[in-house]
């Protein structure tokens, strides 16, 4: 079954445009792995999906579990079972993680008791009854941003660079998350949960596969393919030389 | 005598809403003036003394010598009027040396018939005690009229004094509060005030004097709903040495206009103070105004502030929204975060006092 098809989709932010004729659709139990230089409009794709209204789709649809999500304020798609981290996610003063948390929670089916056990997992205890992501380094961002994306249980699951600025030491742990919320450890006929993973370095594919990868470049998707190779071929040729040679290959 | 003796069910309701229990289980004394008569006041701490200021005066000779102290009766109209007239009352409360009171004592103002209530009140935590005050200000709904409440506190050596005060009125009364503390060598004053409910006016800039080593700390949460005016401060001089001062202030506008005043001045050798004023602005029609201000009269001062007003920024409600709840669940979580600003040093029962007061209106806010 398809969970996400986006068609044709245009997306401008404050009058400059980002995404142009943008195609795309993710079948159930599908990872997609998302590369693209810095300003190719990976994290706006994201945004536009979930229905960040600073993103105006200027064309196209999003069509999500068969149902026309372009105009759904972010909640009710949320309700519907995307889930998303953000890469830089801001910091509100006087919301405190755990209060995030306990909505995340709501949205997932779980109790207070299990907001605690993962946060000890993700080792976020200490930081629950601080102002959310106030102070918090790079790699506590992110076990917070997966934490709260973990309480939600999306089938749907977006990432925005979730291993950027994570030390060794916490990036198994981050990949271990990764996989449980990817499904990646459920044999493939029994898979439910899709979904994207912006990643810049690909390090984290050597911990989560991916079924596919996909190039962004320039506001459109420039090829899709086997992630593994689409990451060897940025890593020998740069970005433009991979574009080069997928377009050629088209 | 029982609450139900002392106001009817719907005022012991309004007296809860501003942190008034009339429950000496909760509270160390308790004290209740309706417009200018004392319906009673009770203080179960030896170390502790709560009574009528007028009674205060017929019983301690020397009383006289604290009035008009810090604050000058012919500072305004307001200071005038309470000082010629013999129309008044107040509550006086003091700490005895030494004595440490962690119990609150609460002090209850209520406006029901009265055009004009005046009160002065004097409060004097003694050498090295501590101190802790809940002073709820509110009305009938039916009231009309003008609260003036001249406050004398007085902080000797080494003391702590934490006074908070939370209003809840009603669109027909003006309130002009006018206080002032007095903070001698190495004491602590907190002053904390709460307006979350709709009033006719409010104008006040109380202000405290810090001798060697004192400190001041000042915080207001204030809402201004539609038709409301709130011209309100904090005033610090910081008189002795290494005396310092925090003044915070959160404001919202609900359509209404708040001026967001804060003054520190320096004028002894290593102060220290810090003034933010935070304003969101939630509708068109209402105004923030913050005026902060320093002043350093000698060249060894450290004083700063910070101010920004502005609207609830979309990116944070957007994030919360991603996390499953809806756009006005998300604007109204953090109103509420806003609002709820950590007060250093605030026994626990006080700042379950001013939640209790931020959850009876939140309703009203959203």
């Amino acid at each position: 079954m398809d969970v996400l098809r986006v068609v044709n989709l245009g997306v401008e932010v404050q009058g400059r445009r980002i995404l142009e004729n943008v195609n795309l659709y993710i079948r159930s139990g599908e990872t997609y792995a998302l590369f693209g230089p810095n300003g190719s409009g990976k994290s706006t794709l994201l945004n536009a999906i979930v229905g960040n209204p600073v993103y105006k789709i200027t064309s196209g649809r999003i069509i999500f579990k068969r149902k026309d999500v372009t105009d759904l304020p972010t909640d009710e798609r949320i309700k519907m079972g995307m889930g998303i981290a953000f890469q830089v996610p801001p910091k509100i003063e006087g919301v405190k993680l755990i209060d995030v948390l306990r909505y995340c929670a709501k949205i997932g089916g779980y109790k207070e008791k299990d907001i605690f056990e993962l946060a000890k997992r993700l080792k976020m205890l200490d930081h629950l009854y601080r102002p959310v992501n106030k102070g918090f380094s790079g790699g506590e961002i992110k076990r917070s941003e997966l934490l709260q994306i973990m309480l939600m249980k999306p089938d749907f699951v977006m990432l925005d660079e979730p291993d950027s600025g994570v030390d060794l030491e916490n990036i198994s742990l981050i990949g271990e998350v990764m996989r449980e919320l990817l499904q990646r450890d459920v044999p493939k006929k029994d898979r439910k949960s899709s979904g994207i993973v912006i990643t810049h370095q690909g390090h984290i594919l050597d911990y989560v596969d991916a079924d596919y990868g996909m190039v962004l470049h320039k506001g459109k998707i420039a090829c899709i393919g086997d992630s593994k190779d689409i990451l060897r071929q940025i890593r020998k040729f740069g970005y433009e030389g991979c574009v080069e040679r997928c377009l050629r290959e088209i | 005598m029982s609450e139900r003796d002392l106001a009817s069910k719907e005022e012991i309701e309004k007296f809860r809403e501003v942190g008034i229990e009339l429950d000496l289980s909760k509270r160390s004394a308790t004290f209740l003036q309706e417009d200018q008569f004392v319906k009673t006041y009770t203080s179960i701490f030896e170390g502790l003394e709560m009574m009528s200021v007028k009674d205060a005066l017929k019983k301690y000779d020397w009383l006289k010598d604290y009035l008009w102290k810090v604050l000058r009766k012919d500072q305004d109209d307001y200071t005038k009027e309470v000082a010629t007239s013999e129309d008044f009352n107040g509550y006086f409360i003091r700490a005895l040396p030494g004595e440490k009171i962690d119990i609150p004592v609460e002090a209850c103002l209520y406006l029901k018939r009265a055009l004009k209530q005046k009160v002065h009140n004097i409060i004097i935590a003694e050498e090295g005690s501590e101190l802790n005050i809940i002073s709820g200000c509110t009305a009938h709904p039916s009231a009309v009229g003008m609260h003036i409440g001249v406050s004398e506190f007085f902080v000797k050596k080494n003391a702590k004094l934490t006074f908070t005060m939370i209003h809840g009125w009603n669109r027909k009364i003006e309130v002009r509060p006018r206080s002032a503390a007095l903070v001698e060598e190495g004491g602590t004053f907190i002053s904390n005030y709460v307006l979350l409910s709709p009033v006719m006016s409010v104008q006040m800039y109380p202000t405290a004097y810090v001798e060697k080593e004192g400190k001041a700390i000042f915080s207001s949460v204030i809402v201004a709903l539609e038709g409301c005016k709130v011209d309100s401060g904090s005033r610090a001089v910081l008189r002795g040495e290494k005396a310092s001062a925090e003044i915070i202030s959160r404001t919202v506008s609900k359509g209404g206009e708040v001026i967001a005043r804060g003054h520190i001045v320096g004028e002894a050798p290593a102060v220290k103070g810090h003034l933010e004023c935070k304003g969101l602005i939630l509708s068109e029609k209402g105004l923030i105004h913050a005026i902060p201000e320093l002043e350093a009269k000698h060249p060894n001062v450290e004083l700063s502030h910070e101010a920004a007003v502005g609207k609830i920024a979309e990116e944070e409600i957007f994030y919360l929204m991603t996390r499953g709840i809806s756009r006005d669940e998300a604007i109204s979580a953090i109103v509420r975060g806003f609002l709820e600003i950590e007060i250093k040093g605030l026994p626990e029962v006080l700042k379950q006092a001013i939640d209790q007061a931020i959850s009876s209106v939140e309703k009203q806010l959203f």
